[in-house]
């Protein structure tokens, strides 16, 4: 009786150390190229593992919502890889066209290249029927996208914002492929911080001035308790004849211009101390 | 010639696609129909040849919905036009779903052209048969459209136009007469025109009138005879003063 030859089953593959996946063995044999192979005991938790180790937590704070004069958008301009602040000046709000933003969230290179190809659509739209797209469509057409791509791994959390014929418009729609209407969304990881803000200091009736100041104050609540959140606050809004941007600003200067630096008692007492006494 | 009709992908030296414009005679020999625009209204008037007695009539309809503000009609082959209508049905849904908006007319006309001129640049298919008449009203500024395509695949807006069999003489009816009508003026235009070519009477025209507000409506048989004889009322009318003013002279 043959044996079978089982030659082509055994592997050599070397490993890098220390990968909690499990990995059996450990081989000298340092002429194959070294490939992390997940020989362990459960595939699919490792799967499931990766994946989460890829997924970007995004870490950031957008936010828009829609008032009388329009929409606001807003954002802070922290990118973050784990614990290290890659940069802290990204454009979080990406002009689709001249009536139409979008917010960043998730993976920043996920999020300008869907943008920009929505933006390619947006226009080929209004070429071939003379009309521009509305908000409704455009945010279709993106969630349409997302959703074809679903479970690859693209990371979106985005929010369009717009103004067209029936006025303003704002959807959510991210990578998972929902699509939801709404009058106020925060998305992020300081959006918990900046709903809290937002929340509160809500009225559908506001100037463009208050409406953009409690943008920025939300914001800036988020940057200040959450770590992935930072560098500048944008500020843009979005109105009949298309969209401006009302202010950026230093989360560090506007920190001092909420809350200037009061002397305390203690400083007091060292100045009354000094020259009397002695 | 003749070696240049039998693909309908080779030009011939005289910058012909034959089979494209035999496919314009198979519309010549299909049924009369007209569409006319008005101001609100937009009608359009088929020809209905005599229906052999053990035919279902409804079964035969000759005017299609392709959604609830746009219709169409044709002239030609009508089984090609049974499989135009089904892609146009899906296109005017799947425009739905992908913007949440109706199509307008001239997006599902051209749709349509560009359907009709795909068939005459492919291999191994022939041209679809017929030309359409497109109706319908622009969902965003509420304005009337008449919309025509043909089997070459090109398409254009029309004040009033006619296809089919006898199309010339109708057309020609149609530029002497035609004026900016609305309601059941509009509606008498194009019966006026269709009768031209086509013998008097209920049972041989089949008429849609589409309105902003109460969209496609399929006009009866006795409403139709009610018009025709309000037209020849009309006709006779005409006549009489005509020759009035004769026998002064």
């Amino acid at each position: 009786m043959m044996k079978p030859d089982m030659s082509a089953l055994e592997t050599h593959f070397g490993a890098p150390a220390g990968e909690d996946c499990g990995l059996l063995f450990d081989v000298d044999d340092s002429s194959m190229p070294a490939m992390e192979f997940p020989n362990c005991p459960n595939f699919d938790r490792f799967q499931a593992k990766t994946k989460d180790m890829v997924k970007n937590k995004r870490g950031t704070t957008t936010l828009a919502f829609i008032f009388d004069r329009g929409v606001i958008v807003a954002a802070d301009s922290r990118a973050s890889m784990g614990g290290y602040i890659s940069s802290q000046t990204v454009r979080k709000i990406i002009e689709i066209n001249p009536y139409m933003l979008g917010t960043m969230a998730g993976g920043a290179a996920d999020c300008q290249f869907w943008h920009r190809n929505l933006g390619t659509k947006c226009r080929l739209h209004e070429l071939a029927n003379k009309r521009r797209i509305s908000v409704t469509g455009a945010s279709k057409l993106l969630a349409n996208i997302l959703y074809s791509y679903r479970g690859m791994g693209l990371s979106i959390g985005t929010m369009i914002a717009g103004w067209d014929e029936k006025g303003p418009g704002l959807y959510y729609v991210d990578s998972e492929g929902a699509r939801l209407k709404g009058n106020r969304f925060s998305v992020g990881s300081g959006s918990l911080y900046a709903y809290g803000i937002l929340d509160e200091g809500y009225r559908f009736k506001m100037s463009i001035e208050e409406a953009g100041e409690l943008a920025r104050r939300a914001i800036y609540h988020a940057t200040f308790r959450d770590g992935a959140s930072g560098g500048c606050v944008s500020v843009y809004h979005v109105g009949p004849d298309g969209w401006t941007k009302l202010s950026g600003d230093d989360v560090g200067e506007l920190h001092f211009q909420y809350y200037p630096v009061q002397k305390t008692p203690v400083e007091q007492e060292m100045v009354d101390a000094s020259p009397s006494t002695a | 010639m003749a070696r240049y009709d039998r693909a309908i992908t080779v030009f011939s030296p005289d910058g012909h696609l034959f089979q494209v414009e035999y496919a314009l005679e198979a519309v010549r020999k299909g049924n009369a129909a007209v569409g006319v625009r008005g101001t609100d209204t937009v009608v359009l008037a088929v020809e209905k040849k005599s229906t052999p007695k053990l035919q279902d009539s409804r079964s035969v309809r000759k005017i299609a919905r392709l959604d609830t503000h746009i219709a169409l009609a044709c002239a030609g082959l009508k089984a090609d036009a049974r499989v135009l209508i089904n892609r146009a049905r899906i296109e005017c849904q799947s425009h739905r779903l992908t913007v949440e908006d109706p199509v307008t007319v001239e997006y599902i006309t051209r749709y349509i052209a560009g359907l009709q001129q795909k068939y005459t640049q492919s291999g191994g298919v022939r041209p679809f048969g017929l030309s359409t008449l497109i109706v319908g009203f622009d969902p965003y500024t509420d304005k009337p459209a008449l919309y025509q395509t043909d089997p070459s695949g090109t398409f254009s807006a029309w004040k009033a136009n006619a296809t089919g069999r006898n199309s010339n003489s109708m057309r020609e009816f149609l530029e002497k007469n035609y004026k900016e009508t609305s309601g059941k003026e509009t509606v008498k235009l194009a019966i006026r025109a269709l009768l031209e070519v086509v013998e008097s009477g209920g049972k041989n025209i089949e008429i849609a009138v589409m309105t902003k507000e109460d969209g496609l409506r399929e006009l009866e048989e006795s409403e139709i005879d009610e018009y025709v004889a309000e037209i020849e009322a009309e006709k006779a009318a005409a006549e009489a003063a005509k020759k009035g003013g004769q026998k002064d002279a």
